[in-house]
């Protein structure tokens, strides 16, 4: 099949448009089949990623399935993936069925909640498979749209606050990277990515409004796109449009965000930032180390004063995404592979966390960690699977969150040993706070009147956390399933970043020596 | 003066003779009657015209000694002035008569005003500049005051009078200082009297007054003042085609000037272009900000749109004129669906320009808030839509000609300019409970809106194939 990731992407955009045209009216039936539309059209996805998983060949580091076509201003369509990319797509597609599941008792507008969906899924699959530049914005920035909505219109009291915050504060971002990348077309005659990794663009430091840019232009560029990266991640202290976004969120919108969404921050990095400008990255790779350090330890601080659960986690999710800018930055094996897990495990972590978050309050409306207390004497499957995804959320040996920031620490003490160890407190403040909500959430007795008659997991339920609890462990046992299939293609992106960064040393030297 | 250069002058004269003798006849048989079918007429004709200008092949000529010229460029503009004119005609018909302005003038003048605009976009002369523009400008101003007993209406007729003599007067000046160290009015004199050097004084100040008095026409800051008001004040209709043609119109005639007039001293009018842009942008998504009226917003988000167009202008480049042209097509496309929308939102009868009536409209009328919303991210410029190719054009021009900062001026500017479209989704979307509007009664105006926000969705496959046209427009202007 040439064409299978486009027909993976548009897939479920497709379903969408078949909703949005031909299902009529907002009765019983007409939302149950509207829901029914979305599950198999994202399971259908599902499956047909799998040929793309089994057909892709981790050995070689070159993109694979492409397809190619022409489009307007001399863009091409391109889609492609590699060792980087094909585990984001894995992962969107293996969670949006969950997710369309979870949001299974929603009653408001479901045929529009569903749209938003299957529409957000084509574009998050879009951002991870193509190898245009413009074809990539168009994917990144249009997953806006339906999030926008989907916070402003099913979210929580505060919806239109955070909504609007969430669009501004990332459109912001983005439009910084649109025009560097327009730079780059303009410098590089292309806009294909593939060719874009093999250019160099100039790092020869020069003064601007009376400022040395060292590393010229790509530092410029990298500037541009970390605006966007950075508030996408989020990284501290741009991170503040998250937890808004995630406490007004419906539960199944948090779980695309902190599961998806946020990855492509870590994605645009890998595939944009340390490639393309390799001498850019090493200027400011210190900048993003530490910040990474600040982010694991300050939000690790904020996170345990949250009264709510959702805000907690966000800020959870914050301090996790530090590690991972912290490993990519790191730049050398251990610490990609390791930011690169953790995102991974994050996805099913966070997103599974959200969900636990999600059961209790679709029963009592309420996210206050002081409405709850004891849950364990009357839900004992809940308080199993809580359990088990806060200490994967902790860190503890045997999840898949172990594994991610070992990796990542060990990268990053390679290089700058501060910096491992202060982010290694966070490893103990995230303990403090995980532990401690689950202490008051779940454990203790069940004095409060109002929780006195709820229930435990429907079947429902169980199955959508049943395989993210299967994957948070085997990623935890047997990490060598993803690193097998991202280590060749990491190395080959160290391998490059390594020679561009000869080459510029080398021509610096000549360059001094010629001045003297 | 011959056969050839009147055949040359075809379609206009066509237009013309057709406004006149519609006049007449309107005059001594059954006058007001006779408006409807005058508008379907008048829009069949334009249809007609526009097809003619845009498939049959043609030759690039010019008439009277290269005073009319009627190359790719300005049959692209034609084209798209015609088919805007054709199309706000056919809207606003059914509106214009449920609120008794459906007299038999208006069509003539909108017709009227086209073969104004027409002659503007094949101007080579200043002379030819001034009489399209005030064939044009003239008409408008008297359909800006067509509701002759509202106070509102007549005061945008007036306003739009007074601020549009006081520029055709700049205009006028700037032109016969053109022609004062020039010594010719027509473009290729100019250009060829242009040296190597810079510009000489008296032509710079020249060119800086004519730039004010299109400026004008176009509503680029600072010199926008009328249009808030004048949208406002006007039927919706009439704001519907002032948002339009005119301002295709004008802003092509804008490339044609500098171009072709001034083409050897770029470096001279960037910077003025360059400044009318950022201020436009700026001030278009700064002032929307605040308003409460969808007519006004509209007004602030067309002259945010003109400053983007003028930064293609500002590359003085051919892609830079490639992409205003782009860009003006999408932008007419996209007011074409919203203007229809906004004639459509009605309460008991009456029309209702308020943006918080539109409170939980998504939940009245799925389909056509969804077209809203397709619009209203359109304009803002948020991919995948179509309207953010048109920023893309301009863009990739303004930073090729090494306007960096103007380009980052511009994304700032349209992230500032998504806070107010955004509001109009919000309403749709996530307002609260109010009085609800009016059920559209015409499906004419839902086809529309309908088709505006489809061409924004499916002409990201390859955009309605304008790019090649425009490339050729824009080659045959800045060879």
């Amino acid at each position: 099949m040439d064409n299978l990731l486009s027909l993976i992407t548009f897939l479920p955009g497709v379903a969408a448009l078949i909703l949005a045209v031909f299902l009529r009216g907002e009765d019983e039936d007409a939302q149950s089949n509207a829901k029914w539309v979305a599950l198999v059209a994202t399971s259908l996805t599902f499956l047909l990623s799998l040929f793309v998983i089994f057909g892709f060949d981790p050995a070689n580091t070159e993109f694979q399935f492409v397809e190619e076509r022409d489009w307007i201003l001399g863009l091409k369509y391109k889609m492609g993936v590699d060792g980087i990319s094909v585990l984001f797509v894995m992962l969107t597609t293996f969670l949006m069925p969950l997710i369309i599941a979870a949001c299974w008792e929603v009653k408001h507008r479901v045929k529009e909640y569903m749209i938003a969906f299957l529409m957000l899924e084509t574009l998050m699959l879009g951002v991870f498979c193509a190898l245009d530049l413009v074809l990539f914005y168009l994917f990144f920035e249009g997953g806006l749209i339906p999030m926008f909505l989907i916070i402003g219109i099913w979210g929580g009291k505060n919806r239109i606050y955070a909504a609007f915050k969430f669009f501004l504060y990332t459109f912001l971002g983005s439009v910084l990277m649109l025009v560097a990348m327009i730079a780059m077309y303009l410098d590089a005659g292309s806009t294909d990515i593939p060719t874009l990794l093999y250019h160099d663009f100039a790092s020869e430091s020069f003064s601007l409004l009376g400022i040395q840019i060292i590393g010229g232009l790509q530092t410029l560029l990298w500037l541009a796109f970390f605006a966007s990266f950075a508030v996408k991640m989020p990284m501290w202290p741009v991170h503040t449009w998250l937890p808004d976004a995630h406490v007004q969120a419906p539960t199944a919108g948090s779980v695309v965000l902190a599961a998806i969404l946020l990855k492509m921050g870590g994605y645009g990095f890998l595939r944009f930032s340390i490639p393309m400008f390799p001498v850019g990255s090493e200027v400011m790779g210190p900048l993003v180390l530490w910040l990474s350090a600040i982010a694991v330890v300050y939000t690790s601080l904020v996170a345990l004063v949250q009264e709510d659960m959702k805000k907690l986690i966000a800020y959870s999710s914050v301090a996790h995404m530090g590690y991972v800018t912290m490993g990519i930055f790191a730049l050398n094996q251990q610490g990609i592979d390791g930011a690169i897990f953790q995102m991974l495990s994050h996805g099913f972590i966070s997103g599974a966390l959200f969900l636990c978050v999600g059961v209790i309050y679709d029963r009592m409306h309420t996210r206050e960690i002081s409405a709850y207390g004891g849950l364990v004497n009357r839900m004992p499957a809940y308080a199993a699977v809580f359990m088990l995804f806060t200490m994967a959320n902790v860190g503890l040996p045997g999840t898949s969150g172990f594994v991610g920031e070992f990796l990542t620490i060990m990268g990053v003490f390679q290089v700058n040993t501060w910096v491992a160890m202060i982010a290694t407190t966070g490893v103990i403040l995230s303990a403090a706070y995980a532990l401690w909500l689950y202490r008051r959430v779940v454990m203790g007795d069940l004095i409060k009147e109002s929780l006195k008659s709820i229930t435990d997991m429907a079947p429902r339920e169980k199955a959508i956390f049943a395989p993210l609890v299967v994957m948070t462990l085997l990623l935890g046992i047997y990490p060598s399933l993803v690193t097998d299939i991202i280590g060749p293609s990491v190395a080959a992106l160290l391998a490059d970043h390594q020679t561009a960064l000869l080459e510029y040393e080398l021509t610096h030297q000549h360059a001094a020596q010629a001045g003297q | 003066m011959s056969a050839a250069d009147f055949s040359v002058l075809l379609p206009e004269t066509i237009l013309a003779v057709f406004a006149m003798g519609a006049l007449l006849t309107a005059v001594y048989t059954r006058k007001d009657e006779m408006a409807q079918m005058l508008v379907w007429s008048s829009a069949a004709i334009l249809l007609l015209i526009a097809m003619w200008i845009g498939l049959a092949p043609h030759d690039n000529r010019s008439a009277f000694g290269g005073m009319f010229i009627d190359d790719a460029y300005s049959r692209f503009a034609k084209v798209m002035i015609l088919l805007s004119t054709a199309a706000v005609l056919v809207m606003s018909q059914d509106y214009m008569r449920r609120r008794g302005l459906l007299r038999f003038e208006y069509p003539v003048l909108i017709i009227l005003a086209s073969v104004g605009m027409m002659v503007m976009v094949s101007a080579g002369d200043l002379m030819v500049i001034y009489m399209g523009l005030e064939l044009q400008s003239l008409s408008l101003y008297v359909v800006a005051a067509l509701r002759r007993d509202s106070v509102k209406s007549t005061e945008a007729g007036l306003k739009y009078f007074v601020l549009g003599a006081l520029s055709s007067g700049m205009l006028l000046y700037g032109a016969s200082l053109t022609y004062g160290y020039a010594g010719t009015t027509r473009f290729d004199g100019i250009v060829s009297t242009l040296g190597a050097d810079n510009l000489p004084l008296g032509l710079l100040f020249g060119l800086v007054f004519l730039a004010a008095g299109l400026a004008f026409k176009i509503s680029a800051a600072p010199f926008h003042m009328w249009t808030p008001d004048v949208y406002e004040g006007s039927p919706t209709a009439i704001t519907a085609f002032f948002a339009t043609a005119p301002k295709v119109a004008a802003i092509l005639l804008f490339g044609r000037l500098l171009h072709g007039a001034f083409g050897g001293a770029v470096a001279d009018w960037q910077q003025i272009l360059a400044f009318l842009s950022v201020i436009s942008m700026f001030l278009g998504a700064i002032a929307a900000i605040g308003q409460r009226n969808i007519k006004r917003l509209m007004a602030y988000s067309s002259i945010a749109h003109m400053g983007y167009a003028l930064m293609g202008l500002a590359a003085g480049s051919a892609a830079g004129v490639q992409a205003m042209l782009i860009y003006m097509a999408i932008y007419v496309t996209m007011n074409i669906g919203t203007f229809a929308f906004i004639m459509s939102m009605e309460r008991n009868g009456q029309p209702v320009t308020d943006i918080a009536s539109l409170n939980l409209y998504a939940r009245q009328d799925p389909l056509r808030a969804l077209a809203m919303l397709v619009l209203m991210f359109s304009l803002a410029g948020v991919p995948p839509l179509v309207g953010f190719f048109g920023k893309l054009y301009v863009l990739t021009a303004a930073m090729q000609a090494g306007l960096v900062w103007l380009a980052i001026a511009g994304v700032v500017a349209s992230v500032i300019g998504a806070f107010y479209y955004l509001r109009v989704v919000y309403y749709m979307y996530f307002g609260e409970e109010g009085e609800a509007l009016d059920t559209p009664r015409e499906s004419l105006l839902s086809l529309f809106v309908l088709a505006s926000a489809a061409a924004m969705v499916f002409g990201v496959f390859n955009l309605f194939g304008i790019e090649a046209p425009a490339a050729v427009a824009a080659a045959t202007l800045v060879p």
